[in-house]
């Protein structure tokens, strides 16, 4: 796992850092934190994961007929895809709406949506119980009545279409010039493909709560769920593109040309006035969520304090915050709010999955994961780190290639 | 808001007219935030 010694392929490809230096990393060896941190979590996942597959969910897992989607589901996959939908927002933003400014943004975004997805389904096969029928629903049994089996189809169909965006990069990396000039032509096409499948089961992931109302609290359970996952998957996404954004550029500082480094404040200051807007939308409709269903009542109880903490805290309050620091240029507010908003996105999505979920069985019944099932999503995490830097110190997404500045 | 609702009538009447007024101030409020957010780029 030693990255920090990757080497680009051809002298072409080397980044251009500001430095002037060749852009491949110094060689620190293969014990360095990261590297030793990042081999216990997969030492201890490789352990987990034998013990799931060979003792089933209850060998590592709390769940239970009351409560079979778990931390699993709430964390890696509902969060996951909330958080990976930067790669639409992004590439629909440059392709699609002519923000061409924010062009740096895409390979990033694109990559974190990619591995953001792989994981999904990766996580997804540790929580099916029989995860090798996973392709079931496709060439078997399709239930195509179902809100999950839209959700399913979706998320393997935008995974193809991330794939397939990505791909340029590792056919740049490659040297594989024709395939990755074909790939270039599909990037409108992909685009759309990608922002009206993710449309679709950003919503479906919503509705598939629709019919747990007399489990979900009345708080987050509404008719407008689909609305409101879809609604804050636009905002999270674009956090994320600045949180990430921020992270790349401080931890590869090398891999990044100063053509990159100029545009990425202007993806920060935009990025975070549209998040701004959007989240401020979110905030409205989550509003008029609550009028709808005449729920202020319970705004007073102990369950309401803590909708009204998600709701002020993580939506209102980075909304204004990100405004304010748009208006003041001031970098490390927007990064900050950034943070916020990405946090305020995972407690929505464990709040409607785990927390506020089958709120009213008694305390001794409610769901707690087990250290194990949380290991297993901090592995998952850990694995999709690794991927990243292991693609970004070899690919160009922080640079771009000098064999193919121009055809951009 | 916390007056006891017997009808669907009732109930109907008091959501759609507390949504009305929350709408009527996000249709009042979304452009002064916009003002917020762009102003300072004009003066730039």
């Amino acid at each position: 796992m030693s990255t920090d010694t990757g080497t680009v392929t051809t002298p072409e490809a080397a980044p251009l850092p500001a430095d002037g230096g060749s852009g491949t990393p110094p060689r620190r060896g293969i014990l360095t934190p990261f590297n030793v941190i990042a081999g216990l979590i997969i030492l201890l996942g490789a352990w987990l994961t034998w013990q799931r597959f060979t003792g089933g969910l209850g060998a590592i897992s709390h769940l239970s007929n009351n409560q079979p989607w778990g931390v699993w589901i709430g964390f890696d996959l509902l969060t996951g895809v909330a958080l990976a939908a930067g790669g639409y927002t992004t590439a629909a933003a440059v392709y699609l709406f002519g923000q061409k400014q924010y062009h740096a943004a895409v390979r990033p975004a694109v990559l974190t949506g990619f591995l953001g997805y792989a994981l999904v389904v990766f996580a997804l096969l540790y929580d099916v119980g029989r995860p090798l029928r996973l392709p079931y629903p496709f060439v078997i049994s399709p239930g195509v009545t179902s809100v999950m089996f839209e959700v399913g189809a979706c998320v393997a169909l935008y995974l193809t279409v991330l794939f397939l965006e990505f791909s340029p990069a590792p056919l740049e990396w490659l040297g594989w010039t024709r395939l990755r000039n074909f790939m270039i032509k599909l990037t409108i096409p992909l685009t759309i493909f990608g922002v009206v499948l993710s449309t679709l089961h950003q919503s479906s992931l919503g509705a598939m709560f629709l019919i747990t109302p007399a489990k979900l609290h009345p708080l987050w359970y509404s008719n407008y769920l689909p609305v409101f996952f879809f609604v804050s998957s636009i905002a999270a996404g674009m956090a994320m593109v600045i949180f990430e954004g921020t992270l790349s550029h401080s931890i590869f500082r090398r891999q990044v040309d100063p053509a990159h480094e100029e545009e990425h404040h202007a993806v920060i200051f935009g990025f975070a006035k549209a998040t701004s807007l959007v989240l401020m939308g979110y905030f409205g409709i989550k509003v008029v969520g609550v009028a709808v269903s005449n729920n202020w009542h319970l705004l007073g109880t102990r369950y309401g304090l803590w909708f009204l903490l998600e709701m002020l805290g993580f939506v209102a309050l980075p909304a204004f915050l990100f405004g304010v620091g748009v208006r003041e240029k001031k970098l490390g507010l927007i990064r900050f709010t950034a943070l916020l908003t990405v946090l305020g996105i995972v407690l929505n999505r464990l709040n409607v999955a785990i927390i506020c979920f089958n709120y009213r069985l008694p305390a001794a019944q409610r769901y707690v994961p087990s250290w194990k099932e949380i290991g297993l999503s901090v592995f998952i995490v850990t694995v999709g780190l690794v991927a990243f830097r292991f693609i970004v110190t070899r690919m160009p997404i922080l640079h771009d290639d000098p064999a193919y500045k121009d055809a951009h | 808001m916390l007056a006891v609702i017997h009808t669907l009538q009732e109930f109907m009447t008091r959501t759609k007219g507390i949504v009305y007024l929350l709408i009527l101030a996000y249709l009042i409020g979304f452009p002064l935030w916009w003002r917020f957010l762009n102003r300072n780029n004009k003066d730039d």
